[in-house]
C-alpha cells in the first residue's frame, strides 16, 4: 500500500464527511448555535456590568466552547457505527489510525472551526479588550482540536453501548479540564496585560500530545467496541 | 472479469466461539481454496455472523486460529485485509451520499481496480441511479449497492453476511451470477444465507453450525 493512495483515502474521507455535513446543515449548526446562545445569555443573566462581564468572559466562552464540543463529538463515529461504515474502516488495508485522524479532522472543520471564527465577536460582546480577544482566538485555535482528539477516544470507547452519552461525558470531561484551565487563564492573563507565552506553550504541548496519541488510542478503542 | 492471481487458501483450525457463556461452535475446521465457495448454514443465533466476523478479523476467536496461506490473519494485518472484502448485515453505505460517492469511498479504502464506478453499478443493475441519494433507493437497491462495493476493489476473498436480504428473484440471480463469475476467475467466497445459494460453476462446501 503506497503513501499516495493513503493520502487519497485521507482526503476523500474528509471530503465525504464535509459533504455529509453540508447535506445535514441543521445538525451542523446546532453546536455553534449552542455556543453563541449560551455566551450571549450571560450578559442578560448577570447584568450589563462591563467590569464583571470582562472578568467572567474567558471562563464563559471557554466553558461554552467545551460543552459545544462535547455536544457534537458523538457524531464523529455514531452514524458510521449505525450504518456499518465503521466496520469498513477497520477492514481497510490502510492504517486505521490515519483514517481516524481524517474523521477527527473533518469533525474539527465542521464544529471547531466555525466556533473559532465566531469567537472574536463573542469576545467583543462580553467586553474583552482587543489583546485578550487575540489570545482567546489563539487558545481556541490550539485548544478546540485537543477537544476533538480527546473526545474521539471517548466516543470510540462508548459507541457500541446503547446509552453511551452519560459515560462519554464522565470519561471525557476530566480530560478536557487541563485545556479549560490553561486556556481561560491565558485569556485572563492577557486581559491583565501580562505575557501569555507559557500558557500558550502548554496548550500547544497538549495539542501535540493529543495529536500523537489520540489516533492510535481511538483506533484501538474502535476495535474493542466492534469486536 | 480478469483472472485473480491469488493462490493462498483460507483455513480455520479448531475455531471456537463463545458468546454470553454459550458455546456457539467449537473444533470448527475447514479449508477454502481459490475458486470455491463456503456456505454457512444454521438456525438464527447459531453463530454464522460471529464466524464471518472472526474470518474478517473484526472479532477474535475464543480458541483456534484462522490462517491465510500459512500465516494467522492477525499476524498478516493489512496484508490479509487487502485481499478481503466484507459485506455485513449492515450495508456500510451512507444514505445521504449518491451511489457513485459511496463507491468512490469504498474504492479509496481498498486496492482500486480498473473497473469504472459506473460499470460496477451497471453490473448490479443500478445503472441510471448514479446521482440519486441512496436514501431514496429501495431496500433491495441499497443492498445491491452494498454488494457493488465488492466490485470496485481488487480482492480475492468475499465474505458476505446474508447478501440476498431484501433482494427480489431477479436481484438474487444478478448477484449469484456475480458470485459465480468471481469464483470462476479464481476468487473465493464465504457466505451465510437463508436462501439456497445457487452457484452452478462453483465447488461449494456447506457447513451447518446447528449440528
Amino acid at each position: 500500500m503506497n503513501s499516495d493512495s493513503l493520502t487519497r483515502a485521507f482526503l476523500i474521507l474528509i471530503r465525504r464527511d464535509l459533504m455529509l455535513a453540508v447535506r445535514h446543515r441543521a445538525e451542523m449548526a446546532n453546536p455553534i448555535l449552542f455556543f453563541v446562545l449560551v455566551t450571549s445569555l450571560f450578559p442578560l443573566g448577570i447584568g450589563a456590568n462591563p467590569a464583571l462581564l470582562q472578568a467572567v468572559a474567558p471562563g464563559v466562552i471557554w466553558v461554552a466552547a467545551l460543552l459545544a464540543a462535547l455536544l457534537s463529538i458523538e457524531n464523529v463515529f455514531r452514524s458510521d457505527f449505525e450504518d456499518g461504515s465503521l466496520e469498513q474502516y477497520l477492514l481497510s488495508s490502510h492504517p486505521v489510525s490515519v483514517l481516524v485522524l481524517a474523521k477527527i479532522t473533518a469533525h474539527w472543520l465542521i464544529t471547531g472551526l466555525p466556533l473559532l471564527l465566531i469567537s472574536p465577536l463573542l469576545g467583543i460582546l462580553l467586553g474583552l479588550p482587543v489583546d485578550a480577544i487575540k489570545v482567546l482566538f489563539i487558545t481556541l485555535l490550539l485548544g478546540t482540536p485537543v477537544l476533538s482528539l480527546i473526545g474521539a477516544v471517548g466516543v470510540a470507547l462508548t459507541v457500541g453501548l446503547r446509552k453511551g452519552g452519560m459515560i462519554l461525558s464522565l470519561l471525557v470531561l476530566p480530560l478536557y479540564i487541563p485545556v479549560l484551565i490553561f486556556a481561560s487563564s491565558a485569556v485572563d492573563t492577557a486581559a491583565a496585560g501580562l505575557p501569555v507565552t507559557a500558557h500558550l506553550s502548554l496548550i500547544a504541548a497538549l495539542l501535540l500530545l493529543a495529536l500523537s496519541l489520540s489516533p492510535f488510542a481511538t483506533a484501538a478503542a474502535l476495535r474493542v467496541s466492534l469486536s | 472479469m480478469t483472472q485473480i492471481k491469488n493462490t493462498a487458501a483460507l483455513a480455520a483450525h479448531a475455531l471456537e466461539c463463545i458468546r454470553d457463556d454459550r458455546m456457539l461452535f467449537s473444533h470448527l475446521e475447514f479449508r477454502l481454496e481459490p475458486g470455491s465457495a463456503l456456505v454457512l448454514e444454521g438456525r438464527n443465533g447459531s453463530g454464522k455472523t460471529s464466524l464471518l466476523r472472526i474470518l474478517c478479523g473484526i472479532r477474535l476467536p475464543d480458541g483456534g486460529s484462522v490462517t491465510w496461506g500459512d500465516t494467522a490473519i492477525d499476524k498478516l494485518g493489512p496484508d490479509y485485509l487487502m485481499h478481503m472484502a466484507y459485506v455485513g448485515h449492515r450495508d456500510g453505505v451512507k444514505l445521504d451520499l449518491t451511489p457513485l460517492e459511496n463507491l468512490a469511498m469504498a474504492r479509496a479504502l481498498g486496492m482500486p481496480n480498473e473497473i469504472t464506478l459506473e460499470d460496477a453499478l451497471e453490473k448490479v443493475d443500478l445503472a441510471g441511479f448514479e446521482d440519486v441519494l441512496t436514501r431514496n433507493l429501495s431496500a433491495g437497491q441499497q443492498r445491491r449497492l452494498a454488494l457493488a462495493r465488492l466490485l470496485v476493489t481488487d480482492t480475492s476473498l468475499w465474505i458476505l453476511d446474508e447478501p440476498f436480504t431484501s433482494l427480489d428473484v431477479h436481484g438474487i440471480s444478478v448477484i449469484e451470477e456475480l458470485l459465480d463469475a468471481h469464483t470462476t476467475a479464481g476468487g473465493m467466497i464465504a457466505v451465510t444465507s437463508h436462501h439456497a445459494v445457487n452457484l452452478q460453476n462453483t465447488t461449494v462446501q456447506r457447513i451447518n453450525l446447528s449440528t
